[in-house]
């Protein structure tokens, strides 16, 4: 039939992690992602795929482990309290340098909280829900369309970097539909040769581990990984500008944020404001280089979000708190209305007079 | 609107695949009943166990508005994630001189709630229920995959369909277009299930152009139009 379908976020994360190659599914479900697990478990049956829903977040997590350690495209989803569970994980798969991806629909926290969107977990995400020195990347999709897009390119960065990739949406994003047009080919699987395939007697073993035995070997694979991750930070960050070229005031919001940022925006230049949006689009690599330029003509920043001030942080580190940035917020399973945001841009602006 | 699928049954039932359009269908037909029968009492019931989200309660001040009595689970819209019917749903049964449409959540783990309340439909035998299908959701995008589908929700609950309401739905992206061309899907549902296709649902501002091209829609079946204060995940809208 046509092209385009209409889909549930979470169906199109399944679907574009199916469409990407991903026959390998572990996860446990908690609203409000359920779906992703549901669809896995009625599609990949018919693929030739695995789904398992194991007895818990921390076994599906090391099913993870023990998938991308055999080379195979793995997943798997969670919200807010399954992901705590699954940070140790998250941390062994750093250390043993594995590709997966992860994906968290926030839900509001902390502990059990609510069943309603948030993006609390900000922090847990771009710092590290686990131990040790590490990063993920974190990729911010702000459609259902782009859901689909970010889980297939999620994929392939993993594997390019092998490093876990966290997809982070929310209940909204999630939950709502939209059309959305899913690709009909995957991307090609990166070289694994350290993967355990088996050596058919013809190398020498590959080892996966994080453990090392001497302290020097262990700071030199962190230095190493560290050389990785500048590679990220330099190559692989993705944002989105709209309006900002001549914007006084600018709006700076990630994921569902950003729909309500941008709503605002366009509110605030039909009352004669030069009101701007920065949208990451990566929140692992940070777009600091372009929000720090941004800075040199935009003289005040709003950062907009579901959660009590943690954007705001990487906001300010990358502007080097050269102008001011205010923060707009709601917790709890609220949003903030476009009026709430416009309220924001218009004190702000009138700040700078 | 007496001809509504060419029979008086009291109690309309809507259900299908998740995010086939059930909740809306069935705001949208409790309007339509208003609007053809003004002074009799009507309720709608939600019977949605599986999805804490996107239900019928959402549109509770819509449906007061209308005069229809809302029948849901108190839990309804909150954090508390149960799987909970409304203790008021048997007053559907009981109570037969109210016209209802019962709102029945999504699948067949979704159905299964409702076979509690068919001994009483059964024994009273006045009641239609409706296939809300559409293909342009994914995991029913064929005739061959959406009548599985619906199969499995008649096994669940033990009431066979009696209709098809057709509900081509892209969201923004719906057009005349996109509604028209879903018709050979729908009309093949319809004739692998053996009932007809009761309703072609569609975006109100949609309805003047579906209307002159009615040749183009089941022929049997009415143009039902729903509001877009009653579609859902219109909350924001980049």
């Amino acid at each position: 039939m046509a092209e385009k379908v209409l889909m549930k976020g979470n169906e199109a994360i399944a679907e574009a992690a199916i469409a990407a190659g991903c026959r390998h599914y572990f996860g446990y479900p908690i609203t409000p992602q359920t779906e992703i697990a549901a669809y896995m478990a009625k599609r990949m049956p018919k693929i030739g795929g695995v789904f398992l829903q194991a007895e818990s977040e921390v076994s599906a997590v090391n099913m993870v482990i023990g998938a991308a350690s055999a080379g195979v495209r793995v997943m798997t989803s969670s919200s807010s309290p399954g992901i705590s569970l699954k940070s140790e994980g998250l941390s062994y798969m750093a250390g043993c340098d594995l590709p997966a991806l992860i994906v968290n629909v926030q839900r509001g926290g902390p502990g059990l909280g609510g069943i309603q969107p948030s993006q609390s977990d900000y922090f847990q995400a771009t710092r590290g829900g686990g131990h040790g020195d590490y990063h993920m990347l974190v990729l911010a999709p702000n459609s259902v369309q782009e859901m689909a897009q970010l889980t297939i390119q999620g994929f392939a960065l993993a594997e390019k970097y092998r490093m876990p990739c966290m997809l982070l949406a929310d209940g909204t994003m999630g939950q709502m539909m939209e059309p959305v047009e899913l690709p009909d080919s995957a991307p090609e699987m990166a070289e694994k040769p350290w993967a355990l395939t088996g050596t058919g007697l013809s190398r020498k073993h590959n080892i996966i581990n994080s453990l090392s035995l001497t302290p020097d070997e262990l700071e030199r694979w962190n230095i190493d990984r560290y050389a990785r991750y500048a590679k990220v930070e330099a190559d692989e960050v993705m944002y989105e500008e709209y309006l900002t070229e001549d914007a006084d005031v600018c709006v700076v919001g990630y994921g569902i944020a950003a729909r309500v940022a941008r709503n605002a925006v366009n509110a605030a230049r039909a009352k004669g404001i030069k009101a701007g949006m920065f949208r990451p689009i990566t929140l692992w690599p940070f777009p600091k280089a372009a929000l720090n330029k941004l800075a040199t003509t935009c003289r005040a920043f709003i950062s907009v979000e579901l959660s009590m001030g943690q954007l705001i942080e990487d906001v300010e580190l990358a502007i080097r708190c050269s102008r001011p940035v205010t923060l707009c917020n709601r917790t709890g399973g609220m949003i903030p209305s476009p009026e709430q945001v416009l309220a924001s841009i218009e004190e702000a602006a009138a700040k700078l007079n | 609107m007496k001809s509504i699928l060419k029979r008086e049954a009291r109690v309309t039932l809507f259900a299908g695949h998740y995010g086939s359009g059930k909740s809306t269908a069935a705001i949208a037909f409790a309007a339509a009943l208003r609007a053809a029968f003004p002074d009799e009492p009507l309720a709608l019931a939600d019977l949605d166990i599986v999805n804490p989200y996107f239900r019928t309660t959402d549109s509770a001040e819509l449906l007061r508005s209308l005069g229809v009595e809302m029948v849901a689970s108190d839990f309804a819209g909150t954090n508390v994630d149960v799987p909970a019917l409304p203790g008021a749903a048997y007053s559907i049964t009981e109570r037969r001189d109210v016209r209802a449409v019962i709102d029945v959540g999504g699948d067949d783990r979704g159905a299964l709630a409702l076979g509690r309340y068919v001994p009483a439909l059964k024994e009273e035998g006045s009641y239609d229920m409706l296939a809300v299908i559409s293909p342009y959701r994914p995991l029913t995008r064929t005739v061959a995959d959406t009548v599985e589908v619906l199969r499995e929700i008649e096994a669940a609950c033990g009431l066979a369909f009696t209709a098809i309401l057709n509900n081509p739905a892209l969201g923004a992206n719906s057009t005349a277009d996109s509604v028209v061309a879903a018709t050979p899907y729908a009309l093949g549902v319809a004739e692998a299930m053996g009932i007809p296709v009761a309703f072609t649902m569609a975006r109100e501002d949609l309805c003047d152009e579906l209307k002159k091209r009615s040749s183009e829609l089941p022929a049997e079946g009415l143009l039902l139009p729903f509001s877009h204060k009653i579609a859902h995940g219109g909350i924001v809208n980049g």
